[in-house]
């Protein structure tokens, strides 16, 4: 196993960027095939002639009831209705592998579909209809009748949380005495915060294509990880995976939903073996929202002890939060505090409550979305009462090393992101002065917050080959969701073998494809872009071999370590030759190299993060409580930066995402029926363009030899984090008054209003 | 969705006729509320007749200085047209407040005030709705009804009405012109077109059924002047753009109209009576919400209204004056 030492001691063409393709902002390669409607979604693959047929069409049917079991279900109509095909339930499903105990992000383990009688939550898919159009199938799906035993939901969160327990296999972290620091603290912030079940609203709904030739399964499906997809799909149709082929080229957003897979891709592949046909089955907006899986609500109370001059003295962070009648997933909202300020009393953990709610799972930013929406808005608060800028008392309480585990940091330039984001935005202007500034009927606020989230890398392999022609294509069965990963792998292989950009194919989204974890916890770029800088580090040395040993090559016995790789041309000194030359020569058929990364042992020696700092003007009405934010930028720190255009997106959406965290999204629950009450996007608001004003993300030089071979680090989620917070923090500073449950929409910020009297 | 049939009506005599002979037909014009409708399974005609191209887009002077606009023209080209900007600024601002470019680009006038309640229980077809299955109980009654209505709600029903330019019209004092199924023309206020909800929420305008929106027609436009006549709309919404309303108000001289309070747009007869006898706006804002009810989440309506809607009146006279 490597260390980060080795990372840290060898140099790398990523690291040295000779060519300049590291960092540039190279256009997304799959823009304009999205933009155009011509890059074929799951739903749209066309069908090769081996699939026997034309597609048949799924429709599922969503239990109306939170809890209790399916007393009949009366079929006979729909399947009666012109086109059906198949109609199925629990009665009459194929047999599946059985679904495990308890399921973990990272294990591969069987997701049958229609199982029983039970309703465990409200959405939860009860049939399927399969017909020859869609439209058919949707009419036959509407006659299917279903008669519930329906028992009163546990689904009002805020009347159990009291239930809540500790997650399974945790515990909380106590450093110091925190009951006693925070008794005897001078000045203290002791406040509870709510954050509401969120939704990801990915633009494409979940849909899979399934078609099978002979015993192999080919499947098009919208996921964020192809390897655990294809075990765990191969496990609940209980064949070898191999007898799976799992595609997933093209995704219209994953955020964390698609990190696991639905109904879809079971009934699909199902109905498609037992028609003899491929089959389409695709989740509408409505079944999105509750039959998939949502980011979980939260009940945060933050305490906060300091000295009169600032010195945090005792933290704590407790978060309840729920997740379904049968799951575990807890939204770590406290976590992320465990790394962020110096206190010497600190308290933090979490309580579970399991409720008959829908599937509680990933969403963007796990952990770190919510909490910020507390602990930094805990901050503002305290500053005020300290009357300290926000921002120097995060500086006054900068650790020196992590606060919890007294590791070192791989490096920490957040207080380098607040002072020049302040210094860029003009957050000298901001005075503490409650709605100091108006502009017609609005009232100008600033407000700032830190972001943190973790940085992880994974197992990953990937291979390379060079073909007569020059070009590399790069092999890994990675996703991209939206992110740019073709686009970086394109740049790293360019960069590595020192090709032209145009020269570089990218395939990726295929489990026949060498295995990579896929897209999540924003690992992905560091991850597939490791294993293939090291599976371009290999084909390298393999061109070097074979140059030095072919006569015919101007490069022939020449010392191989001395190759250099540019413009698609291999030199010694002044000896040089195309790389295609020698290809077409010695390897017409081309030449691959296998690459992987792996973890290095000793990772875990350092403390290792992405920060960020954002500073965001918003307007309030104060007469109608509508909040519109004006002025946002962000500045980050999140190691080398592979493509300054796709990281800056990535920043940028997050930014936004907590503009939407902090004023419009959440999922209302009704608890009399566990449902959600805005199920489509009408309903659950994120932000539109006109919500957004100006917005900008600015990226830190950084290297972080700590986290791989590159130093690169992700950037998908760090953009949210804390962003709402700082929303928040500015409404405060235009008005005077602290909404403590998001979103903090109209009628909530007018009843605080009113509370004061203003 | 369910299979239905359809047909293209080929003038506005025929297509009265059409629904006057085929069971269980509806009206099609954009469709950008009909379509949702029927996917959802919330309405299930199983005819459709498309009026969509009649000729009945065009938007035209009337004698006494009012305009006509045809029930076919889109909500983008009524708000566009240089005369409705000039002298019915509050009806621009309004459309341009609903939906957003794509829906007004489809969106008829005809069809946005016959647009039904966005009530979220009324779309969840798993839960009660008295005026989506007359008899089954009001969903929303007990339920998150923080959209609901402040006046003139019954037991049966809360829901609001939705359009933000049916609440310009209300305050221009519009009219509208049908064609009855028997092949008659009337018309009548557009304050009369919509119901309130009562006992029976299922049935939202008091047209025949198979009756034939063709027309509206505005009154010539007040002058603006020192006792007002400046018009202003104001919608408050969650989100900046494409979000229905919390409430909206509309304000044309003396006159005031509220969006998303009631089962209709709702002209607020009480302030106006306050405002000619004197009133300040505040008061007379206070005489119209004395008759509001707060049905459980949504008496931040009330507290909303009575703090906007004088501001509003305030901004008309202003307007008004400086015009
Ligand atoms: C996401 C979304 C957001 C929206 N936001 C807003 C908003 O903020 N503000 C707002 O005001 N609106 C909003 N709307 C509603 C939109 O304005 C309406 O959908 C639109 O105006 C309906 O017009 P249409 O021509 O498409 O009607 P259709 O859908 O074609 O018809 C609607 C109804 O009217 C009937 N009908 C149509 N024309 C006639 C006629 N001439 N005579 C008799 N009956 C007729 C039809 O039978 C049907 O019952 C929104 C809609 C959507 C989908
Ligand atoms: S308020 Fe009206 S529309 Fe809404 S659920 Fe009740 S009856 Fe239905």
């Amino acid at each position: 196993m490597s260390s980060v030492a080795d990372w840290e001691a060898a140099s790398n063409p990523v690291k040295e960027n000779r060519a300049g393709n590291i960092g540039k902002a190279v256009d997304r390669y799959e823009g304009p095939l999205k933009v155009t409607g011509t890059a074929p979604y799951a739903f749209e693959v066309e069908l090769p002639p081996s699939a026997s047929g034309p597609p048949l069409y799924g429709v599922m049917v969503s239990a109306a009831i939170a809890s209790g079991r399916i007393a009949a279900i009366e079929t006979a109509q729909a399947e009666a209705s012109p086109g059906v095909r198949l109609v199925w339930t629990h009665l009459n499903v194929p047999e599946q592998g059985p679904r495990p105990e308890r399921y973990d992000f990272f294990t591969p383990s069987p997701r049958p579909a229609l199982q029983s009688d039970r309703v465990y939550f409200f959405g939860q898919q009860v049939a399927v209809v399969v017909a020859d159009t869609f439209e058919n199938a949707n009419a036959a799906a509407a006659m299917v009748k279903v008669t519930y035993e329906a028992d009163a939901p546990m689904a009002d969160f805020h009347a159990v949380r009291d239930q809540g327990v500790q997650p399974p296999g945790e515990q909380d972290t106590e450093i110091g005495d925190f009951a006693a620091a925070f008794a005897a603290a001078p000045v203290t912030i002791d406040d509870v915060w709510r954050t509401p079940l969120q939704n990801h609203c990915q633009m494409e709904p979940c849909a899979t294509t399934a078609w099978w030739d002979g015993d192999k399964l080919t499947v098009n499906t919208s996921v964020q990880m192809v390897r655990f997809a294809q075990n765990s799909l191969a496990e609940t149709l209980m064949i070898p995976s191999k007898s799976v082929r799992l595609l997933t080229r093209y995704i219209g957003g994953g955020f964390g939903g698609k990190g696991s897979f639905y109904e879809d891709l079971v009934l699909a592949s199902l109905a498609a073996r037992e028609l003899g046909q491929p089959v389409k089955v695709a989740f509408s907006r409505q079944q999105m929202m509750h039959g998939t899986v949502h980011r979980p609500a939260t009940e945060q109370r933050v305490r906060l002890g300091a000295t009169p001059d600032g010195k945090l003295t005792a933290m704590s962070i407790m978060t309840v939060t729920h997740c379904d009648s049968r799951g575990n997933f807890t939204e770590h909202a406290s976590n992320f505090a465990r790394s962020l300020y110096a206190a010497p009393n600190r308290l933090t953990g979490h309580r579970l409550v399991r409720m008959d709610l829908p599937v509680a799972s990933a969403m963007r930013a796990p952990g770190e979305a919510s909490g910020t929406l507390s602990l930094e808005v805990a901050m503002d608060e305290l500053a005020e009462k300290l009357g300290i800028d926000p921002m120097e008392l995060r500086i006054l309480n900068e650790p020196e090393t992590d606060p919890e585990t007294g590791k070192p940091f791989s490096i920490r330039q957040l207080v380098r992101c607040m002072r020049e984001g302040a210094q860029i935005f003009g957050w000298d202007r901001r005075t503490p002065k409650i709605g100091a500034v108006k502009n017609g009927r609005w009232t100008i606020g600033l407000g700032m917050a830190a972001a943190i989230r973790g940085n992880m890398l994974l197992p990953a392999k990937c291979s390379f080959t060079v073909d007569a022609e020059g070009v590399i294509t790069v092999k890994q069965g990675m996703t991209d969701i939206g992110t740019g990963t073709y686009t970086v792998l394109a740049q790293i292989a360019a960069e590595t073998l020192g090709v032209p950009l145009g020269d570089v194919r990218v395939e990726i989204g295929d489990s026949e494809l060498p295995p990579a974890p896929g897209s999540g916890g924003q690992f992905g770029a560091a991850t597939a872009g490791s294993a293939a800088l090291d599976a371009g580090m290999n084909l390298r040395k393999a061109i070097a071999e074979i140059a030095v040993a072919d006569p015919a090559s101007p490069l022939y016995g020449g010392p191989s370590q001395d190759i250099t790789f540019q413009d698609g041309v291999i030199a010694i000194a002044n000896r040089s030759e195309r790389l295609a030359d020698l290809i077409r020569r010695n390897r017409p058929e081309g030449l691959v190299a296998e690459g992987e990364i792996r973890p290095a042992a000793d990772a875990r020696n350092w403390s290792q993060h992405t920060y960020g700092a954002h500073f965001v003007e918003v307007a309030v009405d104060t007469v109608t409580g509508e909040v519109r934010t004006r002025r946002m930028l962000g500045v980050f720190a999140a190691g080398r930066i592979l493509n300054w255009k796709t990281a800056r997106s990535q920043l940028t959406g997050g930014m936004i995402w907590g503009v939407g965290s902090a004023l419009t999204e959440g999922n209302a629950v009704d608890p009399r029926h566990g449902s959600l009450i805005n199920q489509d996007l009408a309903g659950y608001l994120v932000p539109v363009q006109a919500d957004i004003g100006e917005l900008d993300a600015i990226m830190l030089d950084e290297v972080d030899d700590k986290a791989n071979p590159m130093g690169i680090k992700g950037v998908g989620e760090l953009g949210i984090s804390g962003a709402g917070a700082a929303v928040a923090n500015a409404i405060y500073n235009a008005c005077g008054v602290r909404v403590r449950d998001y979103p903090i929409t109209p009628d909530k910020l007018l009843a605080a209003l009113e509370a004061k009297g203003l | 969705m369910r299979p239905f049939t359809y047909e293209r009506a080929t003038s506005a005599e025929a297509a009265v006729k059409a629904a006057a002979e085929t069971p269980n037909a509806k009206f099609i014009a954009g469709g950008t509320n009909l379509l949702d409708l029927m996917k959802l399974e919330i309405e299930h005609p199983a005819h459709l007749i498309d009026v969509g191209r009649l000729p009945l887009a065009g938007i035209e002077d009337t004698p006494d200085g009012g305009l006509r606009i045809g029930s076919m023209a889109t909500n983008s080209h009524v708000a566009a047209d240089a005369r409705v900007r000039a002298r019915y600024p509050v009806l621009t601002h309004a459309i341009v407040a609903g939906g957003s470019g794509q829906l007004r680009n489809k969106a008829t006038t005809g069809g946005n005030l016959l647009q039904r309640t966005r009530c979220a229980y009324f779309y969840d077809t798993t839960k009660p709705c008295n005026k989506r299955a007359p008899g089954s109980g009001c969903g929303a009654l007990e339920g998150l009804n923080r959209n609901s209505a402040i006046f003139g709600a019954s037991h049966a029903c809360i829901a609001t009405h939705p359009s933000d330019m049916a609440v310009a019209l209300a305050v221009l004092d519009a009219t509208v012109e049908t064609l009855s199924p028997s092949g008659q023309a009337r018309s009548f206020a557009v304050t009369d077109l919509h119901r309130l909800p009562g006992e029976t929420p299922d049935v939202e305008t008091h047209l025949i059924p198979g009756e034939l929106i063709t027309a509206i027609v505005l009154p010539p436009a007040p002058a603006p002047s020192e006792e007002g006549g400046g018009q202003v709309y104001r919608k408050v919404r969650d989100r900046a753009s494409y979000a229905a309303g919390l409430v909206s108000v509309a304000v044309v001289g003396g006159k005031v109209a509220f969006g998303a309070v009631a089962h209709k747009p709702w002209r607020a007869a009480q302030a106006e009576a306050a405002l000619a006898s004197g009133a300040s706006p505040a008061e007379a804002i206070a005489a119209e919400l004395a008759q509001a009810s707060n049905n459980g989440r949504n008496g931040f309506k009330i507290s909303l209204i009575s703090r906007l809607a004088p501001v509003v009146i305030k901004e008309a006279r202003k307007a008004g004056r400086s015009a």
